[in-house]
């Protein structure tokens, strides 16, 4: 009989993660159902929506039909991973809030985890490079203007070298 | 929530290690590459192989490449690569473009030029969860026995919805394919069969290894280009979708034109997709074009021309009747961004 359970090995925000999942759960189903990493949201589930963006090595990528197995060896992060590890917001997500550029919020993670992939590769990019970058993911009640403001400045922030403007500035204020 | 069907999910490293696993389980293992086609189509229960053999880990499908006298592109080179790489942005900008336009931005990530050229055909009537489509008594291409697009016949029309094949076949690009009794060469043109159930001449134990462009315009056409190394080359692309990102083409032209150095047209091709299970390839042109430089007439006639013989089907929610008359406007606007093309077509 073939094994109907594997445990998967994860790196996921830095952590080293072990689960046992069913061998044809997606790295969706895995993150969520098995690791309590809820974050990453289950939308269409078949891959037009971008809710369930997440980082593969960097690379934005739909977890919801990525076989949990593709992701073994890879450098996983979900937007949990993308605040730092005292709880200090990431400058993208800081601006979302400053900005309104979330609404109900079911896309917000994907698109936060889309940001955070284009301003590692292209920390300067144009109004353009943010709407290519973004167009994978879907937002049914702001509309853009707002989110690429929003990523506009984080940009901005992240580019001044000020560390203290970087992340966590607003730590106190945001709960 | 949609749920996949159980499997068995193989790793191999080398490409003999995959031929043989999927010649292990006859008719119940299917390669998957960057799994955006066949994954969601597996949720759908369109099919519930008991194997996938992971071909991404195989090192000798990735990278892309000049050699000698062909661009070469690895089955598992993804979209984005192949959108960004220079080699192909400096030789072929539509191959880039067409790269460019599949899908979103994370679906070309993972998503990858073997797994374009493989992709399933598509169809309004098809392309739906289980539920939907038994409760219309499944279709012809899947479970069940009429065809929802024809009503008569016994043929399935679904499309080909694949941005790049139309452009690789303009160019004369060859697809290499490693099976359990080994390995041959195909061009693109002859790829694809006018079957929506399955539209390659690829058998489901073989693997695409590499697609090979000809640099030299004398590969892509026999007689009237060749020797002419000064001949200039030009390609354009493009795409009718709903939305900007995200959908799958509802049309798509590819165009690939030599000019020779007074600008008169030496050859010319254009591939039309988005229509039957096979790209259509555009007759009649070089009676229209060849000899004469690309004047807003003769455009205008090779529009005409490609509007005569595309009939866009009901295998789609959005209008054949609309899209039909949409088959000239892109032809304009290929040929248009052919001619437009700089240094960069230039051989
Ligand atoms: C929302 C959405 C939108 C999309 N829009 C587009 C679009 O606009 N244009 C477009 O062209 N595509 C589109 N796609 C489909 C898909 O993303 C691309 O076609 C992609 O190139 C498929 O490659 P893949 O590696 O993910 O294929 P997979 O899903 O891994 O495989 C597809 C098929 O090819 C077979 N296969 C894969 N690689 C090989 C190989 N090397 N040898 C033999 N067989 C192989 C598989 O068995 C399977 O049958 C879209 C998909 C989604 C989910
Ligand atoms: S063209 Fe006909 S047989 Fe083919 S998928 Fe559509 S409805 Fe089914």
């Amino acid at each position: 009989m073939a094994p109907t359970h594997r445990i998967v090995r994860l790196t996921v925000n830095g952590d080293t993660r072990t689960a046992g999942v069913p061998v044809h759960y997606t790295l969706l189903e895995t993150l969520r159902y098995a690791m309590g990493l809820t974050g990453s949201k289950q939308g269409c589930d078949k891959g037009d929506c971008g809710a369930c963006t997440v980082l593969l090595n960097g690379e934005p990528r739909l977890s919801c039909i990525t076989p949990v197995w593709e992701a073994e060896g890879l450098d996983v992060v979900t937007v949990e991973g993308l605040a730092g590890p005292d709880g200090a917001l990431h400058p993208l997500q800081d601006e979302f809030d400053l900005h309104g550029a979330a609404q109900c919020g079911f896309c917000t993670p994907g698109i936060l985890c889309s940001a955070a992939g284009l301003l590692a590769r292209n920390p300067r990019p144009t109004r353009e490079e943010i709407r290519e970058a973004l167009s994978g993911n879907l937002c049914r009640c702001t509309g853009y203007t707002k989110i690429y403001e929003a990523v506009e400045a984080a940009a901005a922030r992240l580019g001044s070298g000020d560390a203290e403007r970087e992340r966590g500035e607003r730590k106190e204020g945001v709960s | 929530m949609l749920r996949l069907p159980p499997f068995q999910y193989h790793r191999p490293s080398q490409v003999e290690e995959a031929v043989e696993l999927l010649d292990r389980y006859p008719g119940d293992a299917m390669p998957v590459a960057g799994g955006t086609d066949l994954i969601p189509n597996m949720k759908h229960r369109l099919f519930t192989p008991g194997h996938l053999v992971a071909l991404k880990g195989i090192s000798h499908l990735h990278g892309i490449r000049v050699q000698g006298e062909e661009l070469t592109i690895g089955a598992c080179a993804s979209l984005t690569s192949v959108a960004q790489s220079r080699e192909v942005r400096t030789h072929f900008p539509a191959l880039a473009e067409a790269a460019g336009q599949v899908a979103g931005p994370q679906l070309r990530n993972a998503g990858t030029l073997g797994g374009n050229l493989c992709l399933d055909t598509r169809c309004t009537y098809y392309n739906q969860t289980e539920f939907w489509r038994r409760a219309l008594g499944y279709c012809l291409k899947k479970d069940g026995t009429v065809c929802h697009v024809t009503r008569v016949g016994r043929k399935c029309v679904a499309a080909h919805s694949a941005d790049t094949p139309p452009v690789l076949m303009t160019l004369g690009a060859q697809v290499e394919l490693v099976g359990p009794s080994g390995s041959r060469v195909l061009p693109v043109r002859e790829f694809f069969v006018a079957d929506g159930v399955w539209n390659s001449r690829r058998e489901p134990d073989e693997i695409v290894t590499r697609v090979r462009v000809p640099l030299q315009p004398k590969a892509f056409h026999g007689s009237e280009a060749s020797g002419e190394v000064s001949t200039r080359v030009r390609t354009g692309y493009a795409k009718l979708r709903q939305r900007g990102a995200i959908d799958f083409p509802l049309l798509t032209v590819a165009v690939a034109v030599a000019l020779a150095p007074d600008g008169t047209v030496t050859w010319v091709r254009g591939v039309v997709t988005g229509l039957g299970a096979r790209p259509r390839e555009l007759t009649g042109w070089e009676e229209i074009a060849v000899g004469e430089p690309l004047t807003p007439e003769v455009v205008e006639a090779l529009a005409e021309r490609a509007g005569q013989q595309c009939r866009p089907l009901e295998n789609m929610i959005q209008d054949p009747g609309w899209r039909g008359a949409m088959v000239p406007v892109y032809v304009r606007r290929a040929l248009g961004k052919a001619v437009k093309q700089g240094g960069g077509g230039s051989l």
